[in-house]
């Protein structure tokens, strides 16, 4: 057992991070979210870096890694808040990698690997999906149907209106339109290592909201003392580390199920997006509180993180529906059990 | 134990019911921001002032109807019952009103009282400072005396109201060599001047709901010390009580609108059937309905034994707390639409955060409840 990452992961993460800390300050991101524009200079320079094809095959451009090293973006584009579409691209490959026919991969994963094609991903209800992320300038959309079923879109084909969510780091829209089965039409195996890769992005949002409320309370001093010091705010700030820490476990464990054990993978999956949706809900709502009225603010950046923790717990369905999907697990575990 | 009004609480009611539902406020302004808002409300307390209900619980010797703290309660869930907004001057019928019958001068009270009542001058209020929230009486506002005048330095913040207000409620540092709650003096500063420079401060939904005030050798008259000088924070706790009591049984009702009209979205969706959404609808109805009755038992014991018991921070507490979670379960509830840019759901639902916050923290709330109920040890910090 052992829950390191290689040396060539762990490079992967220090060039992501530093590289991040670096074009994605936060100054930049507020401009971007006054503007609600995408930062397409970061994303040509991330598309050149290879970032968009990391986990598509090689045979399509990309670098053919795995959902670990996937993961590994995910959380630093979530530390960061990057403006860029990249969650919603690499979610829609990756549906289109796992059930697309030959010639849907042959069609899409070239452009997506080199970020020239802007893949979105969204969950639709009665055929539309409300607030997919990055809709506004996304190329091709994957629509994931009630019954786990995909149709793409071009965005030609595709009946796309923007509308803003609460969370103005990253575009939104509403999109419908018939497009074509993704594969055979059948449920997508693809979604569990979608919902890793959301899961991962929101482990980088609870290690930052952490991150920067710690610092916040070692500095902000009331009654002579730093605020951190009440056991009130510290205790706050262990459980939002219990939370993350949680998130981040369970998260490391489903992206290593999707390559190593994809059999085990609907359970992981499930289980990191419970943990990850709820913790990030609870961690930012936490750094809010723990920085008093300056929380509130629009000019602290602690709201964002709690913007992007909404939009991502309740994408591709949120910590009760997936309670929900285990507890069907179970059940039919203890039926087989039973049956045995 | 009777848990019933009186018959003439009863009339009060209905006397009230009847008059907002023969003058329900124009339909909000749709353009115009902030300032037409304002204005609108402005309107509002206009029509109540006509009507002799812009302040009930004031005395009939100031304008008010001399109204029992039931009543004024009453009051309140009536205006939040109909969805009206509230007046304009709420600070100053709320809190600057009171607190001068409390310690202004009969000249002070004679100047300032009528105009409060009628929304001709807005009130509001400099307490909190960037440095100085949860530790208010470490405020560094500085006030120095010239002759027959105040001259003040410093910056306030979460001033709501100010671009519109002519007087601040506003507590500064008179004397710096004395303990930091004995060295304050609470005045009644003009906003009208130039040394005082009103920036708005943006929330995070968006809006610019408050304000930082920037004051800079601003000067205020001798006859505007409120209460005497040095004795600024007692007055200062004056207002803060109010503020505790007042606007509760409003916020309560706003509530529990807000959690009928989730239940309304749940049940069209066939999520009251769901045991997922149900428990906990079950348990919101339950905390409501809790904090209705703490609030109602709260007022029995000011009325019986002239002291507010612990309930005034526990209320405060379990609103703000079931707001939050009430606002979050809707996010589920109604999905998208709670999440979209400048729709009432994303706005109740980003609002909420600064419900455990403002008007003192939870965490400084559960302090007061240990210390001061229960009698536990405090703390020992510079105080
Ligand atoms: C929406 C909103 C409206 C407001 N309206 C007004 C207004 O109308 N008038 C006004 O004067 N002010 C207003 N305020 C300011 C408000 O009163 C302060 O924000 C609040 O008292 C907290 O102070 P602070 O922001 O300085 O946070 P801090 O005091 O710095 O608190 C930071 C964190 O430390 C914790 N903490 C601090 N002291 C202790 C302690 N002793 N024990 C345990 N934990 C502690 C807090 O709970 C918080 O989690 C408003 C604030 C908000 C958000």
């Amino acid at each position: 057992m052992d829950f390191g990452l290689t040396d060539d992961q762990r490079e992967i993460q220090r060039t992501a991070r530093e590289l991040l800390a670096e074009r994605a300050r936060p100054d930049r991101v507020r401009e971007h979210a006054e503007a609600r524009s995408t930062d397409e200079q970061l994303w040509k320079e991330l598309s050149e870096l290879g970032w968009p094809g990391i986990a598509i095959a090689e045979e399509h451009g990309g670098q053919g890694l795995g959902q670990i090293e996937l993961s590994i973006l995910c959380e630093e584009l979530g530390r960061s808040l990057a403006p860029v579409p990249f969650l919603g691209s690499a979610m829609a490959a990756t549906v289109i990698q796992q059930d697309g026919s030959a010639e849907q991969r042959e069609r899409w994963l070239g452009g997506l690997a080199s970020g020239a094609t802007i893949g979105a991903l969204g969950a639709a209800v009665d055929g539309t999906a409300e607030l997919v992320i990055g809709g506004r300038e996304a190329d091709v959309f994957v629509l994931i149907d009630e019954d786990g079923s995909g149709r793409i879109l071009g965005a030609e084909e595709a009946d796309v209106t923007p509308v803003d969510s609460v969370d103005p780091t990253r575009s939104t829209a509403r999109v419908s339109g018939a497009g074509e089965p993704v594969g055979d039409g059948g449920a997508c195996a693809g979604l569990g290592r979608a919902l890793v890769s959301v899961s991962s992005e929101l482990v980088g949002v609870c290690d930052r909201a952490l991150a920067m409320t710690v610092e916040y309370v070692k500095d902000r001093k009331q009654f002579g003392v730093p605020v951190g010091a009440y056991q009130a705010v510290s205790h706050r700030c262990a459980q939002m580390l219990l939370e993350t820490e949680k998130a981040r476990a369970t998260a490391a464990f489903a992206a290593w199920t999707a390559d190593a054990d994809p059999e085990a993978l609907a359970e992981a999956a499930a289980m990191a997006k419970v943990c990850a949706s709820s913790a990030a809900r609870e961690v930012t709502a936490s750094a809010i509180q723990a920085h008093g009225g300056i929380g509130f603010t629009w000019e602290a950046d602690v709201h964002w993180l709690y913007k992007r923790a909404q939009l991502d717990a309740a994408l591709l369905g949120g910590a009760k529906r997936h309670r929900a999907r285990l507890a069907a697990i179970l059940a039919e575990r203890v039926g087989a059990g039973a049956a045995a | 134990m009777d848990l019933t009004f009186s018959p003439q609480e009863i009339a009060f009611r209905d006397e009230l019911r009847g008059w907002l539902a023969a003058n329900q406020p124009d339909a909000a302004p749709v353009d115009g921001g902030e300032d037409a808002q304002y204005q609108w409300r402005r309107d509002w307390q206009r029509r109540l002032y006509d009507a002799g209900w812009a302040a009930p619980a004031w005395p009939v010797e100031y304008g008010g109807r001399g109204a029992s703290l039931t009543e004024s309660a009453i009051y309140y869930e009536e205006i939040g019952r109909s969805r009206s907004p509230l007046a304009a001057n709420t600070l100053g019928l709320l809190l600057g009103g009171p607190t001068l019958m409390v310690w202004g001068t009969d000249e002070q009270k004679e100047r300032y009282l009528p105009p409060i009542l009628s929304a001709e001058e807005i009130w509001c209020q400099g307490f909190s400072e960037p440095e100085a929230g949860s530790d208010l009486a470490s405020l560094k506002t500085r006030a120095v005396k010239d002759g027959e005048e105040w001259v003040v330095t410093g910056q306030k913040v979460w001033t709501s109201g100010a671009q519109y207000s002519k007087w601040c409620m506003l507590v500064a540092r008179t004397d710096g060599d004395v303990p930091k709650h004995k060295g304050l003096t609470y005045f009644l500063m003009d906003m009208e001047q130039d040394a005082v420079q009103v920036r708005p401060l943006r929330q995070i939904t968006g809006e610019d709901e408050f304000n930082e005030l920037f004051i800079e050798e601003a000067r205020i008259p001798d006859a505007n010390v409120i209460g005497g000088v040095g004795n600024g924070w007692k007055v200062a706790l004056t207002t803060l009580m109010n503020e505790r009591a007042g606007l509760g049984f409003a916020l309560q009702i706003r509530l529990r609108q807000l959690l009928d009209d989730t239940i309304a979205v749940a049940a069209e969706r066939g999520l009251l059937e769901d045991p997922v959404y149900a428990d906990e609808l079950a348990e919101l109805h339950t905390r409501c309905e809790s904090i209705r009755l703490l609030a109602w038992k709260g007022l029995t014991d000011v009325e019986r034994y002239g002291q507010p018991g612990p309930e005034g921070s526990l209320v405060k507490w379990l609103w703000s707390d079931t707001n939050q979670r009430l606002t979050q379960l809707a996010v589920d509830i109604v999905g998208p639409a709670a999440l979209t840019a400048g729709t009432s759901w994303s706005y109740e639902f980003l609002r909420a955060r600064g419900n455990t916050i403002e008007g003192g923290t939870t965490e400084v709330l559960k302090n007061i409840v240990a210390e001061r109920v229960l009698g536990l040890p405090r703390l020992k910090v510079a105080v």
